[in-house]
């Protein structure tokens, strides 16, 4: 009896553990499902109801409409069917039964529409408009919820896209190259300074990248580098450069020493046994770090802003003068938040091992 | 006159080894003259070309990394043209001096140069003694700032930690463990700009009037409760903590991942010897758990914490720090980038840098400790 007992409250907790998990990771996915439905609805869908009526729910559908007689006084209180009420309240729809009357328009239009609570099933029109619109830099017109028609620049995400690519690619490769030589020069080789420069290294691991924004600044401006592709390359090397060295070394510092020496004894140079023995051995240090660098170049917006500007705008930067421009052009807003998470995501959840790894290294990173 | 003969011997050796080498002297003075000529060449194609885009990435690309890795062969080969001893005494700055260049460039001398640029005025050029303190520490803008970092700080922090220790003891006993953790994590991918749109998307008000309909989630949540929908990101204190459930959101994550890991590392026998003592959960949790992984717990939530200090781009796109949620990274910016200030900025700056000095002196102390040297 005792057993029955502990087995039945076993299975009750199992059960509120699994609840608590899926409530839990409700709450964390459905703001992102939230953005995915919007961003391929039309634009007056979105203005006029929220994305989960995509969802089967019951909803007020209009069945016919009621033109009052001239003879109606509207000032006074309405008689319609079998209740009488005023045009405020008509105004503001009264429910008869599983009925609803609702004034449509000003005093002079006359029209009551009536209303009855239906279900609606998914037969929402779902449309790729706001992703082609969002991609082109030509202007483009919509409807907001009263029907008026709005034109707008399109975003033109399809070149910050580019650029993002175009800043992202070079940020990640070559601050891990840099890097691995270093860490190799750290880890195998003799020279006067080797520990009080690694010291540094370590100490620069928690500075904030605030502290170099204005000085670097000032010398890209005297460089004219302001705006360029090597401009932003450089600082992105920059500022994961400490964390770089510091991972990789850890990784290159514990590799077998006969390995090496065995090489050393053939005769090999210190290029050619880290080109040929130490980078093929350090692919997994070496995933790791660049899936962690790419992410986080790929979503940097501060260093974007205050080093490329306007001038070849990155998804993170485009997406938010977005947000700044059409804070509520939400078909916009939600089709470019989503096309600058496709990359990312993809990267992440193809080598989501790497990347938990390379986090687990670099948990004192800031 | 042995002596001598040695003497002229090395004289002619060395008259041999130059001409044997001149031409690889020479080498090493063109090679990388040429190089960088091309390199520069190319600076200027990509910066002044009328190209179609997709050519220009893909020419930057190539020569961004191209260039780098060409960089490093070429100084490399020119050191190993040199005499053994050399070659010996060089070639660690082959392999180092570029990192350490870089990181002298972009991260050490700026550093003083911020604190020199801290004392000055907004021109640059005139000494301000300690003006900029005293703005950054005691102007009502700051200490709002401060007040809102520290909000920050205390409750991002804390929901951090909180939902991913209660994540990852809750999915290490499900068998769905990796679906959650996958979606708990996934976050983690996302831009903090990107999440802004995704957040102000759930925080989105109408108004009142006839025939409104909410489109925000949580506004449509309120309504659907009884309640009023409300401007959200307007409503000073509580816009500050709709803030930081985005950050909550996002680096939960990560707290969960680190956290799983310490607790899978928890030997199951200590565990279970609890248990069979009578233990109930709580106690296990509270008891053996939390004192197990206590030390994986300091290292997230300083990582979480300094995180939060700096944090900057959620601010910047929900709100751009009006309406009482300002915070110390965002006025930094403003003071540079709106005002024209690089000396106020650059205290600011000095500011976070002070505030995570225990942290670097806590890296420093256990680098040392590893004795990994």
């Amino acid at each position: 009896m005792a057993d029955k007992s502990s087995s039945s409250q076993k299975r009750t907790s199992r059960f509120l553990v699994e609840a608590t998990l899926i409530v839990i990771s409700l709450i964390w996915i459905i703001p992102t499902i939230g953005v995915l439905v919007t961003s391929f609805r039309h634009s007056q869908d979105i203005f006029s109801s929220g994305w989960w009526t995509i969802l089967p729910h019951r909803d007020w559908v209009e069945v016919s409409e009621i033109r009052l007689d001239e003879s109606v006084d509207v000032d006074a209180p309405i008689t319609i069917g079998d209740v009488t009420v005023t045009f405020e309240e008509l105004r503001q729809g009264v429910e008869d039964g599983n009925q609803k009357l609702i004034w449509f328009g000003n005093k002079r239009t006359r029209l009551v529409k009536v209303q009855e609570l239906q279900w609606k099933m998914f037969d929402t029109q779902l449309t790729l408009e706001n992703y082609t619109n969002v991609l082109s830099g030509i202007e483009v017109r919509f409807k907001d919820a009263s029907g008026a028609e709005i034109v707008r620049q399109g975003n033109n995400l399809s070149v910050a896209f580019l650029n993002s690519v175009a800043v992202a690619v070079p940020a990640t490769i070559i601050p891990i190259l840099i890097a691995a030589f270093a860490a190799y020069g750290f880890a195998w080789m003799n020279f006067p300074g080797r520990k009080i420069f690694f010291i540094i290294v370590v100490a620069l691991l928690v500075v904030p990248l605030q502290i170099a924004l204005v000085p670097i600044l000032q010398d890209y401006t005297r460089l004219n580098l302001n705006g360029t592709y090597l401009a932003i390359w450089l600082a992105h090397t920059g500022f994961g450069l400490p964390l770089a060295v510091y991972l990789l070394f850890n990784y290159i510092g514990t590799l077998p020493r006969e390995t090496l020496e065995a090489a050393f004894i053939d005769g090999a140079s210190h290029f050619t046994i880290f080109t040929r023995l130490i980078l093929p051995l350090s692919v997994p240090a070496l995933a790791s770090f660049a899936i962690f660098q790419f992410l986080w170049v790929w979503n940097d917006y501060l260093v974007a802003l205050v080093f490329l500007g306007d001038k070849n705008r990155v998804m993170t930067s485009a997406l938010a003068a977005m947000v700044g421009e059409k804070g509520q052009d939400w078909h916009f807003l939600t089709s470019g938040a989503f096309l600058s998470m496709l990359l990312p995501l993809a990267v992440f959840f193809a080598l989501q091992r790497y990347f938990v790894r390379g986090m687990m290294a670099g948990s004192i990173k800031s | 006159m042995n002596s001598s003969s040695s003497s002229s011997q090395k004289q002619t050796g060395i008259l041999v080894w130059i001409a044997a080498n001149t031409s690889r002297l020479l080498i090493s003075l063109f090679v990388p003259i040429i190089t960088f000529l091309i390199l520069w060449q190319g600076f200027l194609f990509l910066r002044d070309s009328n190209a179609p885009q997709i050519v220009i990435v893909l020419v930057s690309i190539l020569w961004g990394v191209g260039g780098v890795a060409l960089l490093y062969f070429i100084s490399n080969y020119i050191i190993e043209s040199l005499p053994r001893a050399w070659t010996y005494r060089l070639q660690p700055f082959v392999f180092v001096g570029p990192a350490l260049a870089i990181l002298a460039w972009f991260l050490a001398i700026p550093t003083l140069r911020t604190l020199r640029l801290s004392f000055l005025n907004e021109t640059g050029f005139q000494f301000a003694g300690l003006n900029n303190y005293i703005f950054a520490l005691t102007d009502r803008i700051m200490l709002e700032a401060f007040r809102n970092n520290l909000l920050w700080m205390i409750f991002g922090t804390f929901f951090c930690l909180a939902s991913g220790l209660l994540i990852a003891v809750l999915a290490d006993r499900s068998p769905f463990e990796k679906i959650y953790k996958a979606i708990i994590f996934m976050p983690m991918a996302i831009s903090f700009v990107g999440a802004g749109v995704i957040w102000k998307f759930v925080y989105a008000y109408k108004g009142e009037g006839v025939g409104i309909q909410e489109i925000g989630l949580l506004n449509a949540i309120v309504i659907a409760l009884g309640g009023k929908s409300q401007a959200w990101l307007l409503t000073p204190p509580w816009n500050n903590f709709l803030l930081i459930v985005i950050m909550v959101w996002l680096q939960t994550g990560y707290a969960m991942v680190i956290l799983s890991s310490a607790i899978k590392g928890i030997p199951s026998e200590l565990l279970e010897a609890a248990r069979v003592d009578g233990a109930n959960e709580f106690q296990v949790f509270f008891g053996i758990m939390i004192p197990s992984i206590q030390s994986t717990l300091m290292a997230v939530g300083t990582t979480v914490l300094i995180f939060s200090l700096k944090l900057f781009d959620i601010v910047r796109v929900m709100t751009g720090g009006n309406n009482g949620t300002n915070v110390i990274a965002n006025e930094f910016y403003i003071q540079q980038f709106t005002y024209g200030h690089s000396g106020r900025a650059s205290a600011i700056a000095i500011i976070l840098l002070i505030a995570v000095i225990p942290v670097m002196l806590y890296n420093l102390r256990e680098f040392r400790e590893r004795r990994a040297f």
